[in-house]
């Protein structure tokens, strides 16, 4: 797969990562070889095997519709970098 | 030219649960902020988000009711993407493949039935709420994780007019399954809509918008008639419609394009590792078809059929399923095969009280219950009283929580429809009124109604009007 400078760049803005040029350059090789590996998985014939979308043999697993205790507001907010009164502050943000 | 509008709605709309999608905070709306919320709704590291079973079902049942097929197999995705509002930084939501697809929604615009096709319904759960300040913004995340269902609608519908039908259908069904409140104001229904136009004719589809922040049903048809106003205005003058979201202001009936953060949305959808899927099997999808109550068009089809309501009585009648449940038993009861009065006083004064006093109309108290309320129904019906005392004799109960047969006793309100009392009247009318009585003889036989009128009066409204006029007939032509 091809990564450029590019892609690295589009990842990282997604991810909220800031990369310098430098950076760029460099990651780019190395998710390119990255990616080369995992691409090794292609060899495999995979013609008659179904998609998986979990590892574990496990489904249907659920929880009734009853309450349980929500956390204190203390607690809740306790970590947080900013507060104000029963709210976490946020940097602004505009709609 | 002449363009046709192409619509594609996007219904998201809060499953009524107790606790949230995936724990067990409640869901109550309107609570202290950030009372409702615990670390797996927070996102905290290491918490596990288990799924609701009543969402799930009230998910499955919704899909079914839509007509769509449940799917036998199927599983949660994340959407990745960043806002304050979203704990996780991902939200819990279904992409390739939902619970349920390939379904329909009958409508009916002008009379005509239309079928608007259902593409998808699948479950998510709700972002927290923003509340923005001068200098910073605040984050209430007790909605943060509540369950929603997304239905899209294929782009079936050509009309801000349809688009209307299409919610009001759709919210009536959803609420004969008791799957949501479905209210606008309170955030628990919210619609999105997708429209381009082109011109008539021909098949190419126009560059569509979205349009976000319609906060009614009435909203919704508003913005669209704009939007396609605009787009048809601008395609007249050569210009190209962008491919935007544009947010609807319901004060100055104008929607403008909101501002777009750069680059395409990217939501990197990949399995829930934390939530193993799902298998529905065909008996349990069976089992919960089998709980659906009668829908309101089924409803309204036997309405027609067991009862002779007309179409509109019994739409109006099924529209509120707690109010077409009372209304029905209140029919049944009802001693007489003609139904129609009991029709009648249901569309008429128990609405028009119910509306008057912001009440629903299935919350409506009738002092003596359905006894006393059919019992005022037959004596109008049987000539005892009047319609019109019938009417004020209904409101008069429910203001003075008093029974309506005893006020009737009480003012002795019952009509007069004796004639040897009216006779006496009738004399009295005929001496006091010579002008009319004159004319009435020389040929003008409408002035008789005026003197149905007098003697009206004279008997304090209770006189058996069809009696009267045959009285006063007989003795204008014996005297
Ligand atoms: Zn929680």
């Amino acid at each position: 797969m091809d990564i450029t400078k590019n892609t690295v760049k589009h990842v990282s803005h997604l991810a909220r990562i800031d990369l310098c040029d430098k950076e760029l350059d460099k990651l780019a090789v190395q998710l390119k070889s990255i990616l080369d590996f995992i691409d090794k998985l292609k060899e495999l014939d995979v013609k008659d095997v179904n998609a998986a979308s979990h590892i574990l043999p496990l489904n249907n697993v659920f929880r009734e519709d009853t309450l349980s205790e929500s956390l204190p507001l203390e607690e809740t907010l306790k970590n947080a970098p900013q507060k104000n009164d029963k709210f976490f502050g946020v940097p602004k943000v505009i709609e | 030219m002449e363009y046709v509008a192409v619509i594609g709605l996007e219904v998201h709309l809060h499953l009524k649960t107790k606790t949230k999608a995936f724990c067990g905070c409640s869901t109550e709306f309107g609570s202290q902020p950030n009372t409702q919320v615990c670390p797996v709704c927070l996102g905290f590291p290491g918490s596990l988000p288990v799924l609701n079973k009543k969402a799930f079902d009230y998910a499955i049942k919704t899909g079914l009711a839509l007509n769509c097929k449940v799917q036998n197999f199927t599983k949660f995705d994340r959407k990745n993407y960043f806002y304050p509002d979203l704990p996780k930084n991902y939200q819990i939501s279904q992409y390739d493949l939902p619970l349920a697809t390939k379904g329909y929604l009958d409508i009916e615009v002008e009379g005509k039935i239309k079928r608007i096709g259902i593409t998808r319904v699948h479950m998510e759960e709700d972002a927290g709420k923003l509340i923005h300040k001068e200098n910073c913004s605040l984050v209430d995340f007790n909605r943060a994780g509540v369950p929603l269902l997304e239905i899209v609608s294929e782009p079936d519908i050509n009309s801000p007019l349809e688009a209307y039908e299409y919610l009001s259908t759709l919210k009536s069904i959803l609420e004969y399954l008791e799957v949501s409140d479905c209210d606008m104001e309170k955030g628990s229904l919210r619609c999105d809509a997708n429209v381009s136009i082109r011109p008539k004719g021909e098949t190419t589809l126009g560059t569509k918008t979205e349009l976000k922040n319609m906060n009614s049903f009435k909203g919704v048809r508003d913005a669209l008639d704009y939007e396609i106003k605009r787009q048809s205005e601008a395609l007249n003058r050569n210009e190209k419609i962008s491919q935007e979201t544009r947010l609807w202001d319901a004060k100055t009936m104008v929607s403008v394009p909101m501002r777009t953060k750069e680059g395409a949305q990217d939501y990197r959808y990949f399995p829930e590792p934390d939530l193993p899927p799902f298998l529905v099997s065909d008996e349990q999808i069976l089992g919960l078809k089998n709980e659906i109550p009668e829908l309101p068009t089924e409803k309204m089809l036997r309405f027609i059929k067991e009862y002779g309501l007309s179409e509109y009585d019994a739409k109006v009648l099924t529209s509120d399923k707690k109010f077409a449940y009372i209304t029905e038993e209140r029919i049944k009861k009802y001693p007489s095969a003609n139904k129609k009065p009991v029709v009648n006083w249901s569309i008429g004064p128990v609405l028009e009280t119910a509306a008057a006093s912001k009440m629903e109309p299935a919350d409506l108290i009738i002092p003596g219950g359905d006894d006393e309320f059919i019992k005022l129904i037959k004596l109008a019906e049987d000539g005892q009283i009047s319609n019109l005392v019938a009417k004020s004799v209904f409101n008069e109960s429910l203001k003075a929580n008093k029974l309506a047969t005893q006020i009737i006793r009480e003012k002795n309100l019952f009509q007069i429809s004796d004639e040897s009392s009216l006779e006496k009247l009738a004399d009295e009318v005929i001496k006091g009124n010579p002008g009319p009585v004159q004319d009435f003889k020389s040929g003008k036989t409408n002035a008789i109604m005026f003197l149905v009128g007098q003697l009206m009066k004279k008997s304090g409204g209770k006189a058996n009007p069809k009696v009267v006029q045959d009285v006063l007939r007989r003795r204008l032509t014996d005297v």
